[in-house]
């Protein structure tokens, strides 16, 4: 077979390639990185201001931080939405919860994050071929289902409906390590939009008939990028657990998470890396708010900012910032 | 002669159910060759250049591409092999710039490149197709024979061996017309091996080498598009009994 052997006249791309692309830096991305440094710092240093109610607003924030922003890694190029963060954060959750009394906790968490990756590759595979409103309810069904499974196997092995996850573990631990693993995601994320990875997805959210004409093994590119993003909710799980001393699947897999998750996304808005960030932070201030003040109607509430947010935002927080932006720049320059 | 062959199709068939879209189609296309394929509407034609470029996979029969056989590949292992192609119906990539829309081509196909390397060939893809506007701009603000030409410099920028053009012409206007048979025109004069599935016969009799003519799915004529044009055959195809 020669023809296999002649891709023109260059050589193939090659991974390393990608790396060596990725570390040349220009001016910009050096603010870009610098800019990210600092403001990590600032956060980081939450702890030092309030030890109880803020810290703890902290930490919800870090948590869906993370889950926001690597759920839009898959999710924001490829229009593809998953509805499956809750199957993978209960995974998570759930290795801890049942590991804790044989293995310690970063152990744990490792494992969480391999058992999640291995575990979207397998969903992946099987899911991504589908489209549209169906990979959209598939997802939704699996956290049940990996529920319902969680449920009966306690039930066969005769323990309780739960777990006690007995391991104290300081909220300021718990949001700096939030804090590391939301940075994590960021540099992740803007590696790939750096790279020949980032561009596949963006041209397969586009059309992904030109992109199999354009030559991108497109099953291949989207599975990748589903794995990175469920790790990252199964780590998360993990993280967060000793926060529940007592989880049990309707707490680990509440589809409620996964909705949550989706809505602060699209608040932020999903084509910028930082998008998700500006959608979480006012978000769960909101819900604070209305957990605080009305907790009886918050699923009522919790839909209706959903509509509004579809309604009257739906290129979310940083296209109206990208609007301002670009109105003030018109005004500037005189054309309006 | 047929391993010499830049691409050739040998008895191939499509079926969908029980309508055969492409019955026992034969023809090959040397290197730096332009062909025509050209037939009525529903002649299968369109169908033709889905089973070349992988996006069908023909019923029966085989495909090969300098001698080797690519029937049952994947459309993306057939691109990477070196086929390109345009749309009959022209798929811009509407979130992404012009110049990004045609480097879309040249980053995971038959030749690959990518960072500076892939800007700077982008950028001489579109001089190549005449594209004057700037490379940053949305491709929404694009006219159509603009878009048409991105498309064109997004297939080439996979340096194809071969290069599918789908009723590339269509719906551009006079003025437009002669610009476009112009950029063919240089790409072939560049020894770019091309298929051309057309229904401007103008452009046809200017363009092609050969032609092969398809009715109902069956090739009924080959040859020059002088020779086929006169065809008795070809004429009652596209005429009608009463004139040939």
């Amino acid at each position: 077979m020669s023809g296999s052997g002649e891709r023109g006249t260059l050589p193939p791309a090659s991974f390393a390639q990608d790396v060596r692309a990725a570390l040349v830096l220009s001016r910009r991305d050096q603010r870009t990185l610098l800019a990210g440094i600092l403001l990590l710092a600032i956060a980081a240093m939450l702890p030092v201001f309030s030890q109880t109610y803020w810290l703890s607003i902290g930490v919800s924030v870090a948590m869906f931080t993370v889950l926001a922003t690597s759920w839009t890694l898959f999710s924001g190029p490829t229009n593809y939405i998953a509805l499956s963060t809750a199957a993978f954060f209960g995974i998570g959750m759930y290795i801890v919860g049942g590991g804790l009394p044989y293995a310690p906790f970063p152990v744990l968490v490792l494992i969480a994050g391999v058992a999640g990756a291995l575990f979207a590759v397998v969903v992946g595979l099987a899911t991504l071929r589908i489209s549209g409103v169906y990979f959209v309810i598939f997802t939704l069904g699996l956290a049940e289902l990996v529920r319902q499974i969680v449920a009966w196997g306690q039930h066969v092995m005769g323990t309780s409906s739960g777990l006690y996850v007995l391991l104290n573990i300081s909220d300021r631990t718990m949001y700096w390590l939030l804090l590391g693993l939301a940075a994590l995601v960021y540099l992740i994320g803007w590696l790939i939009g750096r790279s020949r990875l980032g561009f596949a997805l963006r041209i397969i959210g586009n059309d992904e008939v030109v992109a199999v004409h354009c030559g991108i093994n497109t099953a291949r590119a989207k599975v990748i990028l589903f794995v990175i993003s469920c790790t990252f909710a199964s780590i998360t799980g993990a993280l967060v657990a000793p926060r529940w001393s007592y989880v049990e699947p309707s707490i680990a897999f509440s589809p409620f998470l996964s909705f949550e998750v989706v809505i602060m996304a699209l608040l932020g808005g999903v084509h910028r890396l930082w998008g998700p960030l500006v959608g979480v932070i006012p978000f769960t201030l909101l819900w604070e708010f209305i957990s605080a003040k009305f907790p009886a109607q918050t699923t009522m509430l919790l839909g209706a900012c959903f509509l509004l947010i579809v309604y009257f935002i739906p290129r979310g927080v940083v296209g109206l910032i990208e609007d301002l932006v670009h109105k003030g720049m018109r005004a500037k320059d005189g054309h309006d | 002669m047929t391993d010499s062959a830049a691409l050739s199709v040998d008895g191939v068939s499509k079926r969908f159910g029980g309508l055969v879209a492409v019955d026992g189609m034969s023809f090959h296309l040397s290197p730096n060759e332009t062909l025509g394929l050209i037939g009525p509407n529903g002649s299968g034609k369109t169908t033709m250049l889905n089973l070349i470029s992988g996006a069908l996979k023909p019923t029966a029969g085989a495909i090969r591409l300098y001698g080797d056989d690519v029937s049952a590949e994947p459309a993306t292992e057939i691109a990477r092999r070196g086929v390109a192609r345009t749309f009959q119906i022209v798929r811009m990539l509407p979130s992404l710039t012009v110049l990004e829309n045609v480097a879309a081509g040249g980053v995971f196909g038959h030749a690959r490149r990518w960072g500076v390397e892939l800007d700077d060939f982008a950028r001489s893809l579109l001089r190549r197709v005449g594209l004057q506007v700037a490379p940053d701009s949305p491709v929404s603000t694009l006219t159509y024979i603009d878009q048409k030409r991105v498309e064109l410099a997004r297939a080439l920028a996979s340096e194809p061996k071969v290069l599918l053009l789908d009723e590339w012409l269509a719906g551009l206007n006079p003025t437009e017309l002669r610009t476009g048979v112009a950029v063919i025109e240089q790409l072939r004069s560049e020894g770019t091996t091309i298929v051309i599935v057309e229904h401007v016969m103008d452009a046809i009799r200017s363009l092609c080498d050969r032609c092969v003519v398809m009715n109902s799915g069956a090739k009924i004529a080959e040859g020059t598009p002088r020779e086929v044009l006169a065809d008795a055959e070809v004429i009652r195809a596209y005429l009608g009994d009463a004139n040939a």
